[in-house]
């Protein structure tokens, strides 16, 4: 269990100020300048070091994410943008951040724009957090106000600017090169890659793209140090992170752990139990609603890590863990999650637009049993159809969640169909 | 440049070049529907997906770039599986209405769903139904039937230059069309039914009219501009039915105007398909021979000096060479080509053709438009300028009318002073036109065809030179006139001017006037002032029956520009022919054998028995009719005059682009269009049309 003194996010409950000054007394903006004179190459180093995987659910590292971008200053700006369109279902990790951390933020976005040669970051905030966006507007003020950002950031003769742009609240702007164009005021669907960001992203120029979380925890990893961040968790899941535990549990909470803590340790210490006792335990969504979900059997000792989560053919996401207990009625569940990404599929690319509507209304039939055991076979084909043959990473994410389902609780489903013609009722043809 | 393996093939190909295309020149075709070499990779469609080796997941061919050492294979189970499941996925919610789609037969889904389809639909839901989108007179829409490539969307905004197509709404409920429902104001819009790769954007008046394999394909050149797109004529019987694009890189690319396409209804209109003949004041029918008696009877004894001709803007240069022939054997110098009054200089090639070439406009880095607006006059040449335009670093500026060409460019004025002081220098666009290394200029036919065309002929050529855009070193020209009549440059090469004492246009129709000229033959000239030409016995020899052969006194019937085997050359030059797609309407004949036919009549009998002996006769004289669908560059020679302008604006010659010539006056289809465009039906009552 993670110890307080190694805790990144002090003020994450807002119980404190969040105001430059409390910040300050909480360690931010210390030896800020002492970073950055530390240059370009060993702030990169350092996350490297640090084993640091993207927060924003890939778990890409972000030290091999920086190191992308051209080592030359060309004739083109760097941009880094900060993905805070956080649209994941059962995520809010990055809005607390935003309310009650902003400072973390802003320093973090300081230092990793220096490191990456660039002088403008853009922070992309979903529409919907409105009062985030004045908590972190409020934050910037504050930092330009005082010289820790703008023409001389910190005193160290970097120029820095921070823009806030605010989305309006489509899903498939957290995807980074929708994002990138929604930022450029189109509509807002992916990009192909290659080519990729680093080399040619905003406005044709160098980017990254970062989570919120990876860019808030940089400047308390380069305070700390490498070894200190890499200390924590497990190899090649180091680290702090956090967690937004939801559903069927006595207290749902943002908590800020180890990685690779235990699931069942996870709901237990900080999320009060599962309602009616760990027993009640149906399954786990483990990181958000795009991975597949894992039933209560492999729950019992799943670690709660990148590696670990995709040992069970899921994936640890966000790590927003959604809990559903015995009430729950799975297919359903699932089913809604389908909708969704039909609604939010953009609509760009064939498979996706075509095979969410599909998989959705076949899903939906589940629910009723209104369906023959075969289409179930059917159904989980379209869904490798569209997984992988996509453009962007929705197509997966819209695939992924109905395979953890049939791989699962396939009896479920075929026992609701038996059920339904045995009522009387015949099967949709 | 890169090797890569496609299917066990090596193939080394151009650094640049997608998979995809390495894939074509492999000999391997991959199958795909958003992909068009002429747009933006969109790589939507998700058709072309091949397998990579150490890719962790299949990668759209249409979209990756080429790099050393890929190893690809496109014909394996899992690439077929995926193509399968693409086209699954693309046909769930398409109506497979084929047997009532216009598309049908020439459709790409069609095709590649009998390769990749499978015999029976997996899908039980309800399928998508779309409102279907109205875009004007010209483009039908079933937006049921669309499968989301956004060629459409890419062409109206990279090619048209028109930001009025584009996606609305997201996932299934993503619809192509125009934000705001209006027609398009494209004058290529058609070139998107072309493009679009299932039935959802279709030809409006080709609806419900003919399938693709009933037609008869002719390949032949429009003459509707002075451009000469590449065209492809399809009859079935004597009927046009419709006319399609036909590739030539150096032309058109595979691009042709709204009026080219879609006036071909007026082919079947207001045609004159016998001769007629004026009796007490009225015009009756008659055969071949009586009109030619009547013409006989009138000149005899009329002095060749009384006598002239004028040919029009759609002449073929076969009949434009046996006229003046017939007119020098009667002994008359009157003849032109240029009905508008251009003051066109006969005697210097180089000073009436487009000689940068209309695929050299790429190579330049500056332009001035002098009296023209391109998007009007010729559609296909300004997405040409729009095309360099969009590679950058490509200044514009304009003296002439303000209108929207679909390209940035500096608005100077509209004032021949203006012309004076870039020649001199003084401008600062001057400036800009000498520090440039290709510069080039677009005299349109505004600035010419005024009193003093001639001084600003002579003007635009001081600017050519001052400004550095004639350079021998790199053989380039950047001195350019734009027509908007396909029969003029094979005119002037002819020399179809006045001769020795000869008068032009205007002397002639003042002439015929005044009493001075007898009798005027005009050669599908309609554009000129009919009731000026007093008392004068007018033959008036064309395809239809526009203003010149309400005036005429008789009336011998010719062929349309698909009815015969012709030759035009457009504005740069470029030697060009016409074939035969449907034979000309009842008696009307080929338009050069009707004129060796009066000769034999009126005992000049001219001096060629067959269309080869007459070609043989142009090559006498102009060599450049030797190359056809070639090029003969023409030597720089001072041209122009120098001398007073006047003060009046530069204008474009057209106003309206869908009504400039008898055939797309007669068109149905082109009159909705100029009533859709330019509002002329809120003045219209409700007994008209």
């Amino acid at each position: 269990m993670l110890k307080d003194k190694d805790r990144i996010f002090t003020n994450i409950y807002g119980l404190g100020d969040t105001s430059l000054k409390a910040a300050k007394t909480r360690g931010d903006w210390s030896r800020t300048k002492a970073i950055m004179a530390k240059g370009r190459e060993k702030i990169i180093a350092e996350i490297k070091d640090s084993g640091l995987r993207g927060r924003g659910g890939a778990g890409f590292g972000t030290g091999m994410k920086w190191s992308f971008m051209p080592k030359e200053p060309s004739v083109r700006p760097h941009y880094l943008v900060i993905n805070a369109d956080e649209g994941e279902p059962g995520t809010c990790k990055d809005r607390e951040i935003l309310r009650n951390e902003p400072h973390k933020l802003i320093e973090g976005a300081l230092l990793a724009s220096f490191a990456m040669g660039a002088n403008t970051a853009y922070c992309y905030v979903r529409g919907e957090f409105f009062r985030e966006t004045e908590a972190l507007q409020r934050a910037v003020d504050e930092a330009y106000a005082a010289g820790l950002i703008g023409e001389d950031a910190c005193k160290s003769g970097y120029k820095f600017d921070f823009y806030i742009h605010r989305g309006m609240g489509a899903y498939i702007c957290g995807e980074e090169s929708a994002l990138i164009e929604s930022l450029e005021g189109k509509k807002g669907q992916p990009r192909m890659k290659p080519p990729f960001p680093a080399n040619c992203g905003l406005y044709g120029c160098p980017t990254t793209v970062n989570n919120v979380e990876s860019i808030a925890v940089a400047s308390t990893i380069l305070r700390r140090g490498a070894a200190w961040f890499a200390g924590i968790g497990k190899p090649n899941n180091t680290g702090t992170k956090l967690f937004n535990i939801s559903g069927h549990v006595n207290n749902p909470c943002t908590v800020e752990e180890e990685m690779g803590v235990p699931l069942k340790e996870l709901i237990e210490k900080h999320a009060g139990g599962v309602r009616g006792g760990w027993d009640n335990l149906k399954a786990v969504i483990p990181g958000g609603s795009s991975v597949p979900v894992v039933p209560k059997s492999q729950c019992n000792t799943l670690c709660m890590d990148f590696d670990s989560c995709r040992e069970v053919r899921s994936g640890l996401g966000t790590a927003a863990v959604i809990v559903m207990d015995q009430s729950t009625d799975i297919v359903a569940a699932i089913a809604r999650l389908s909708r969704f990404y039909m609604h939010e599929s953009c609509g760009q690319c064939t498979p996706c637009r075509e095979g969410t509507g599909w998989m959705s209304r076949m899903m939906q039939r589940l629910v009723q049993g209104n369906a023959s055991v075969a289409e179930i076979d059917l159904l989980e084909e379209v869904t490798r159809q569209v997984e992988g043959h996509t453009i962007c990473a929705l197509g997966d994410a819209a695939a992924w969640p109905i395979q953890g389902l049939i791989r699962h609780f396939r009896p479920e489903i075929e026992q609701r169909i038996a059920d339904r013609q045995s009522s009387g009722e015949t099967a949709a043809a | 440049m890169p090797k890569l393996t496609i299917d066990g093939i090596e193939i080394e190909v151009e650094p640049g070049l997608t998979v995809l295309q390495a894939c074509e020149q492999a000999g391997i075709e991959i199958p795909r529907f958003c992909f068009h070499e002429r747009l933006s990779i969109a790589g939507n469609c998700r058709m072309c997906l091949v397998h990579m080796e150490r890719a962790p997941k299949p990668i759209a061919s249409c979209a990756m770039p080429v790099g050393e050492g890929m190893v690809i294979s496109t014909d394996t189970p899992e690439v077929r599986k995926m193509r399968k499941g693409v086209m699954e996925f693309l046909l769930i919610n398409h109506p497979l209405d084929c047997p009532i789609c216009d598309q049908g037969g020439e459709c790409d889904l069609q095709d590649q769903a009998m390769g990749y389809g499978g015999d029976r639909s997996r899908y039980q839901e309800n399928k998508r139904a779309v409102k279907d989108k109205d875009l004007g007179p010209l483009i039908k829409t079933i937006m049921t039937r669309c499968i989301h490539c956004t060629r459409c969307i890419r062409f109206a905004t990279e090619i048209a230059g028109v930001q009025e197509m584009g996606a609305t709404g997201r996932g299934e409920n993503m619809e192509v069309g125009t934000y705001v429902e209006k027609a398009l104001t494209s004058e290529l819009s058609g070139n998107m039914i072309d493009l679009c790769p299932v039935g959802a954007l279709t030809s409006k008046p080709y609806a419900f009219t003919a399938r693709s394999w009933e037609l008869v394909k002719t390949e032949s050149i429009d003459v509707l501009d002075a451009v000469g797109s590449n065209i492809r004529v399809d009859t079935r019987g004597a009927e046009v039915m419709r006319i399609l694009p036909r590739l030539h890189e150096d032309v058109n690319e595979e691009w042709i105007s709204d009026k080219t396409r879609f006036a071909c209804d007026g082919l079947k209109r207001q045609r004159l398909d016998q001769p007629y003949v004026k009796r007490d004041g009225k015009l009756s029918p008659a055969t071949w021979d009586e009109a030619f008696a009547a013409i006989a009877e009138r000149l005899k004894g009329v002095d060749g000096k009384k006598v002239a001709a004028l040919a029009g803007d759609l002449a073929d240069c076969e009949a434009m060479m046996a006229l003046k022939d017939l007119m020098a054997a009667i002994g008359s110098p009157h003849i032109d080509c240029r009905q508008d009054g251009a003051k066109l200089d006969p005697a210097a090639r180089a000073g009436y053709l487009f000689n940068t070439t209309i695929a050299g406009i790429e190579h330049a880095d500056a332009c001035l438009l002098i009296g023209t607006n391109p998007r009007l006059e010729a559609p296909v040449l300004n997405a040409r300028l729009r095309k360099r335009f969009l590679m950058g670093k490509f200044p514009i500026a304009a003296v002439g009318p303000h209108q929207d060409l679909t390209y940035d460019y500096d608005h100077l004025g509209d004032g021949v002073e203006i012309l004076k002081s870039i020649a001199n220098g003084r401008h600062d666009f001057a400036k800009v036109l000498k520090s440039a290394g290709k510069a080039m200029l677009i005299l349109g036919q505004g600035a010419l065809a005024r009193r003093d065309g001639a001084e600003i002929l002579g003007l635009a050529r001081e600017i050519a030179e001052s400004r550095g855009m004639i350079n021998d070193k790199i053989g380039w020209n950047g001195f350019n006139v734009l027509h908007t009549a396909a029969a003029r440059v094979g005119g002037m090469d002819l020399g179809f001017v006045p001769g020795n004492g000869g008068r032009d246009t205007e002397a002639i129709v003042a002439g015929a006037g005044d009493g001075a000229i007898d009798v005027l033959y005009l050669l599908g000239a309609d554009e000129i002032d009919m009731a000026g030409l007093g008392e004068a016995f007018v033959i008036y020899q064309g395809h239809h029956g526009d203003a010149g052969a309400h005036r005429a006194d008789v009336i011998l019937p010719g062929a349309a520009y698909t009815e015969k085997n012709a030759t035009y050359v457009n504005t740069e030059g470029r030697v060009q022919r016409t074939r035969l797609a449907a034979f000309p309407p009842g008696e009307a004949r080929e338009d050069w054998t009707i004129i060796r036919a009066l000769s034999a009549v009126l005992g000049h009998t001219l001096a060629f028995d067959d269309a080869r002996m007459l070609r043989a006769r142009m090559v006498g004289a102009n060599s450049a009719f030797i190359k056809v669908d070639g090029i003969t560059p023409a030597t720089w020679k001072p041209f122009g005059r120098n001398g007073e302008t006047g003060t009046s604006a530069l204008t474009s010659p057209i106003n309206n682009f869908y009504m400039t010539d008898p055939i797309s006056r007669a068109s149905e289809t082109m009159a909705r269009c100029s009533d859709v465009r330019l509002g002329a039906k809120k003045d219209k009552t409700g007994t008209d049309g």
